[in-house]
């Protein structure tokens, strides 16, 4: 199952490849990785996404909480949450493609945010399904260079990851 | 200013390996007398010799290195002591902050070698910072699953010239560090409800119960309750190895009794061990019918391979004072007519297989003295009171199985990563943490040439270690498996010509050399050994080089499986 789990953790020298290490040490998967500092500027706050069964996430989360620089995680699968990711993405948008595009980007509800006569660069927001979704109806023949950001994440309601 | 925060934090030996970027420090050593550096001849060595102080003390071993070489040859003894969880701090020097990430001459990266073998790592980056470092090193060195920690110091760090206020900080904290203490209290009902219960228990000791100061507790509530102990490779002597209720060590090599035991339970009482695949062979087939019961300091050591069915998150010794107070109270008391029929049964086990019962190897047709004759004559000239060390292979399994540890921090040996070469320097830090005690260190000629420069240090130090050197001319344990698995094609582990004269080689070394080749010698030639208190003097002995070592589980099947000899099996 896909989980996201949330770090917030010492904003040091060495903690992000410490978390990193873990990963490739014990030989757990990362599909996705942010990392940012907070309005606490000791805290940084790292957001990633893995595949794995109760019983590996189980294990990743205990080895992560083990490392001396994490503070405090959540893994906000376990509960409501809100999860966004950022794409860029320039495509061909010559002739009939431009308003076909166009049209794409707006029901995705999406940016056209730079033009030139022949690309569009498109920002799109939402869950990763959805950012999928997009590339697939836009199609691979128009597409020139992606970038995403990776998945952030927070819970719903009253919880709180902080201090 | 960092020897003055070394000797704040109590530290009394300090076992190291000079070169440039180290400099700084080794001057302030010499203009010093609170903190001794022990010179050892290779930074494994430091690391081992450092690691042993530590397991036979319960105190943190301290290590300093030079950049690059000297912190990369400390590598090995890091990953040592982080696999069996002993606290350490090593300082290695580094070169110039300014010079860092230019390949600049001896840098290494070491804070990125050692990530994974470390349980933490600092960088120092501004003088002033010292003091606090270096009392957290030892703070999370120390607590909760211990572990080695490295404080890398820049030259520019450690410069004479310039001066700062200096303050040893009294106490730590760390807001994202906090090391479980109490346990669960209604996970302690709960367990100790499942052991009074229990019709056929088993309690399951590891180096966790050594580390954390628990033997005596152990040992009461054992007792107490009647029920059979068994010490994992790492927990030999957490409970006393010559009393009735020990069924011996379990796992790979482990006794038949104790895996049988194993098998047929049905409550396991595990405490500071962490179900490692040389115990529990395959994790599928493991104790099939018994409920689990982990306490361990850390929670990621429990259901890590086999599920805990009542996990219990704690400092052992307070956990294990909790259990027992609840035992006492308790109105319920153990089912005697089940635990009387338990012991019948392991008892018979013991009768048809137990090692200690009678000698289930065959005395050699060649005449030759058997490995395991010499660690029973080391445990009876030495009173079984001796520091074993002892490196990797037969000889290691050979005096875990004969060796019968009563106190806990006797047994030092590297179980986790199995590291040849650690005999040696781990029986100098042993010999330093109690100069007045016997300390042998039990190796094959294979093992002890991996450390054996470390005789010119004994020297040095006066360290009178005795050496029982096992050799059977060959990397024995290799060669067993070779027997066992490849058609005895002895790929690379043969050597017999090319050995040296030990005897020569320890004289050389200033030390005193015997050979034992006759089993008749055997004891005389041990006695004599012993008796001299102020050298070190290696013993060579040659013994038997077919022997494999017995019982052995076989591979992927439960722990009941298991050869016996080697044509008997389960
Ligand atoms: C540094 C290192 N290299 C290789 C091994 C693999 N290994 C395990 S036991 C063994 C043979 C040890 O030979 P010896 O010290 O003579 O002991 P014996 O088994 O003969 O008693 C080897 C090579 C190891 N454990 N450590
Ligand atoms: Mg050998």
């Amino acid at each position: 199952m896909r989980r996201i789990i949330s770090v917030l953790m010492e904003n040091a020298p060495g903690s992000l490849s410490r978390v990193v290490g873990l990963f490739s040490q014990r030989g757990y998967n990362i599909e996705s990785l942010t990392v940012a500092p907070t309005e606490d500027e000791t805290l940084s706050r790292l957001t990633l996404t893995t595949i794995g069964d109760d019983h590996k996430i189980e294990q990743i989360t205990k080895h992560l909480n083990k490392l001396i620089d994490v503070v405090k995680l959540v893994d906000l699968t376990e509960g409501a949450h809100i999860e966004r990711e950022v794409m860029l993405i320039k495509v061909k948008a010559a002739g009939a493609q431009r308003a076909e595009i166009k049209r794409c980007v707006d029901i995705f509800r999406g940016q056209i945010v730079d033009v030139t006569a022949s690309l569009y660069i498109v920002q799109i927001t939402g869950t990763s399904d959805k950012l999928d979704a997009f590339l697939h109806a836009v199609g691979d023949a128009s597409i020139l260079e992606v970038v995403r950001s990776g998945v952030s994440g927070i819970a719903r309601g009253e919880k709180v990851l902080s201090l | 200013m960092l020897i003055r925060a070394l000797r704040d934090e109590g530290v009394e030996y300090v076992f190291g390996y000079p070169g440039g970027a180290a400099l700084h420090i080794y001057d302030a050593i010499f203009r010093q007398q609170d903190v001794q550096h022990i010179l050892v001849r290779h930074e494994q060595a430091a690391t081992h010799a450092a690691d042993a102080y530590s397991r036979a003390t319960g105190q943190v071993g301290t290590v300093l290195v030079t950049s690059g070489p000297g912190a990369t040859n400390a590598i090995t003894g890091i990953a040592t002591a982080y696999m069996d969880s002993i606290p350490m701090v090593v300082i290695s020097g580094q070169v110039v902050s300014e010079r860092i990430g230019e390949d600049a001459f001896q840098e290494t990266d070491m804070v990125g070698v050692s990530r994974p073998i470390v349980k933490h790592s600092f960088m120092v980056r501004d003088a002033r910072e010292i003091p606090e470092v270096v009392k957290k090193a030892y703070y999370i060195a120390a607590t909760g699953r211990p572990g080695p920690v490295v404080i890398d110091v820049p030259k520019d760090i450690t410069s004479p010239f310039e001066t700062f206020p200096y303050e040893y900080p009294e106490k730590v904290k760390i807001r994202s560090y906090t090391p479980a203490t109490r346990g669960h209290a209604g996970q302690i009902k709960k367990a100790v409800q499942l052991l009074l219960e229990a019709k056929r228990p088993v309690i399951y000791a590891g180096g966790g119960v050594v580390q954390g100061n628990g033997s005596e507790l152990l040992t009461e509530l054992a007792r107490k309750l009647n029920y059979p102990v068994t010490n994992t490779l790492m927990g030999l002597g957490a409970y006393p190895g010559t009393d009735r209720q020990f069924l011996g060590m379990l796992g790979m090599h482990g006794t038949y009794e104790a895996n049988m035991a194993m098998h047929h339970a049905d409550a396991i009482l595990a405490v500071g061990a962490r179900f490692d695949d040389r115990v529990t062979n395959a994790v599928n087939k493991f104790c099939p019918n018994a409920k689990i019961i982990h306490i361990d300091v850390d929670p990621a050591s429990i259901s890590k391979t086999v599920t805990a069915d009542i996990p219990i998150v704690g400092a052992v010794d307070s956990v294990l004072t909790d259990m027992l107070a609840l035992a006492k109270e308790s109105e319920e008391t153990p089912d005697a007519a089940a635990i009387k029929n338990w012991w019948q049964q392991i008892d018979e086990w013991r009768d048809n297989h137990g090692i200690y019962i009678a000698p289930r190897y065959k005395q050699a047709d060649s005449g030759k003295i058997m490995p395991q004759d010499v660690i029973k004559t080391l445990h009876e000239v030495t009173k079984g009171e001796a520091y074993v060390t002892s490196d990797v292979g037969q000889h290691q399994m050979f005096a875990a199985q004969y060796y019968l540890f009563d106190k806990p921090r006797r047994w030092i040996n590297s179980g986790g990563l199995g590291t040849m070469g650690f005999g040696l320097p781990a029986a100098m830090g042993a010999q330093m943490a109690d100069r007045d005690a016997v300390v042998a260190c039990v190796t094959g000629e294979g093992s002890i040439q991996m450390c054996i420069q470390e005789l010119s240090t004994c020297t040095q130090y006066n360290l009178p270690i005795k050496i029982i050197c096992l050799n059977n001319q060959a990397l024995g344990m290799v060669k067993q498996w070779q027997d066992m698995q490849y058609g005895s094609r002895y790929s690379e582990s043969l050597y017999e010509d090319s050995l040296p004269d030990f005897v020569k080689l320890a004289e050389a070394y200033g030390h005193v050399g015997m050979r034992v080749t006759e089993k008749d010698d055997l004891k005389a030639k041990m006695e004599e050994c012993f008796a001299i208190k102020d050298r070190v003097v290696f013993m060579d002995i040659a013994v038997d080089n077919s022997e494999h070592v017995y019982p052995m589980q076989i591979a992927g099947a439960s722990m009941r499986d298991m050869w016996l000899s080697k044509t008997e099996r389960t």
